[in-house]
């Protein structure tokens, strides 16, 4: 049985024509947690952006497919797509503090999708939206769902966008480095949130984040990207025992670790850049980029 | 308590008052003119021409701010004055605002050719001058309110779609909207329910500073007699006709010349202090 989340080859371009993902494959489980690693730049967020739909405007999907719950999203009309990915499909949003529009009360932020999409009355979504502040441990949340976004902390409304994600019951997350902004003492309790509102919810989650010290409490397999390809896909545990690419290794031994702080970070070597250039070379010679 | 925020809103909060005070004390004399004036401004008495306001000597009671030339009263003038400037001014600035509005709102959200045809005829618009533009249209639509209103509305809506655009275009690309899209929102449904809301504060500021450069506009157009028709009074005509007698009755200028400054004034810092006001944060 095919995967519920599956991307085959995507390729996605700049207006230039330069690739910015190249022929990327990521399968992912219902109920299973799929982290994305790269450095900034290496388009993990472009393969989110591209499943849901908002890429920038200077890119494009060029080749490739999405198919989500069996439905090839590419081929569909746009407003087919919007309503398909509205029902199934959520983002957690990088910064939470542009992810809610300011000049509007949380309420209707959260019960927006349950009435528009769902075709909820306005009542039930609302008792459904103050379940969900509590689940994620809103204090108050009757006073935060009138409260403007400007009137909350930023761990406070990324509680709240997490909240929104699940109302819907989306069987795809995509988390795009939902703790970065965040101080690193609400981080642990963001990640612990997330991580108890999927398995709760058993939806698919697509984890990215360039800290893999996130990813080992969180994901059950990941796939490691360099400049926009692939270079390992591997189970959580296979990653960090035996990582099968040097690039993998090289980023595994670039991670501090508190037991030996001196030794342990260690900068990707040029050897290895060197391998991961001619891969990438390799790839755009055989796809008809010129370098 | 001093925080940096209270005396900000206090500070916004006594300009918006004073201003707000002076522009609705001319709006109701302008609507209440037949009531509040004490002459009919019309009318034109040889013997009482060049009256000084009342605390010189040889003012005549009833004359608070003295008579013009032809011994009409310049209060009663600037009163039925006022009604023309505050029409033009609300007339016109809603107009160019809405026009303006719109057409920003389009090009700097859906971007692509909306955008470069908007911008295009924007930079066109822009290159003629305005004085000029007004001019040439008055003598092609001729004199009269109408004519005033729509010159200033075709000279100025390129203001607001300027302005406008940009806006639209800086919250359009914030995360927010994104997070609409995947919420299942059609992009007309993300402009009127997450873009305008945010983008309506800076509109109505530029309404209001829009309102002061009506008058002013207003007030060039009439001082070259291109306004209504001469009988009827208007703040320019009465500084254009001041003008001729400044040695022998400098109140026929100044008066009406205080009245426009404070107004315009008032506008500008109406304009500002509801910007204060509609900032979320300081809000």
């Amino acid at each position: 049985m095919s995967a519920f989340l599956s991307i085959e080859d995507l390729t996605v371009e700049l207006k230039s024509g330069m690739p910015v993902l190249r022929g990327v494959s990521i399968d992912v489980n219902v109920g299973k947690v799929h982290g994305l690693v790269g450095e900034s730049g290496a388009g993990k967020s472009m393969i989110g952006k591209a499943i849901l739909g908002i890429l920038p405007r200077a890119l494009s999907v060029t080749a490739g497919s999405i198919i989500l719950d069996g439905e090839e999203l590419q081929s569909m009309a746009p407003k087919t797509r919007r309503e398909l990915i509205g029902a199934t499909a959520a983002l957690i949003p990088q910064d939470p503090l542009t992810a809610l529009n300011p000049v509007r009360r949380i309420g209707p932020q959260i019960t927006r999708r349950l009435i528009d999409i769902l075709g909820w009355n306005k009542a039930n979504a609302e008792t459904r939206a103050l379940e969900l502040l509590d689940e994620v441990n809103i204090p108050d949340p009757d006073r935060v769902m009138h409260s403007y976004p400007h009137e909350l902390s930023g761990g406070m409304r990324q509680r709240i966008l997490i909240a929104s994600a699940f109302a819907a019951e989306p069987k795809l997350i995509i988390a795009d480095e939902p703790t970065t902004a965040l101080d690193v003492t609400v981080q642990k309790r963001i990640l612990k949130l997330i991580e108890e509102m999927q398995e709760r919810h058993g939806s698919a989650l697509l984890f990215v984040t360039h800290d893999l010290g996130v990813i080992s409490k969180i994901v059950q397999s990941l796939s490691v990207l360099y400049e926009g390809k692939v270079v390992e896909t591997a189970d959580l545990r296979n990653f960090f025992m035996q990582p099968s690419h040097l690039y993998s290794r090289a980023l595994l031994q670039a991670t501090p670790k508190y037991t030996d702080p001196d030794r342990s970070l260690t900068p990707v070597s040029d050897e290895v850049t060197a391998i991961l250039a001619d891969e990438i070379d390799v790839w755009d010679k055989e796809h008809g980029y010129h370098v | 308590m001093i925080d940096g925020r209270s005396q900000i809103r206090q500070r916004a909060g006594l300009r918006l008052w004073l201003s707000a005070g002076w522009l609705s004390l001319l709006a109701l004399a302008a609507i209440f003119a037949p009531f509040v004036a004490p002459q009919d401004p019309l009318v034109q008495d040889l013997f009482t021409s060049r009256l000084p306001p009342f605390w010189q000597d040889g003012a005549e009671p009833g004359y608070w701010l003295g008579t013009d030339n032809l011994g009409r009263d310049v209060l009663s003038r600037i009163i039925y004055g006022a009604r023309v400037a505050l029409g033009v001014a609300i007339l016109a600035a809603t107009l160019a605002g809405l026009i303006g509005g719109i057409f920003g709102l389009l090009a700097g959200f859906y971007r692509g050719w909306v955008d470069i045809i908007v911008s295009r005829v924007i930079d066109i618009w822009m290159s003629f001058p305005p004085v000029l533009f007004a001019i040439l249209l008055i003598a092609v639509l001729g004199t009269g309110l109408h004519s005033i209103v729509l010159a200033i509305v075709i000279i100025d809506w390129t203001r607001f779609a300027r302005v406008v655009r940009v806006e639209a275009m800086t919250q359009g690309a914030m995360d927010y909207v994104d997070a609409a899209t995947v919420a299942g929102s059609g992009r007309f449904g993300i402009l009127m329910r997450e873009i305008l809301p945010n983008v309506l504060p800076t509109i109505v500021v530029l309404v209001t500073l829009q309102m002061g450069i009506a008058v002013i506009v207003e007030a060039i157009l009439s001082f070259v007699n291109l306004s209504i028709s001469t009988d009827s009074p208007t703040w320019g005509g009465m500084i254009a006709e001041g003008r001729i007698a400044i040695y022998q009755a400098w109140w026929v200028l100044v008066f009406p010349l205080i009245t426009l400054f404070l107004t315009v004034l008032s506008f500008s810092q109406l304009g500002e202090g509801l910007k204060d006001r509609f900032d979320p944060v300081l809000r």
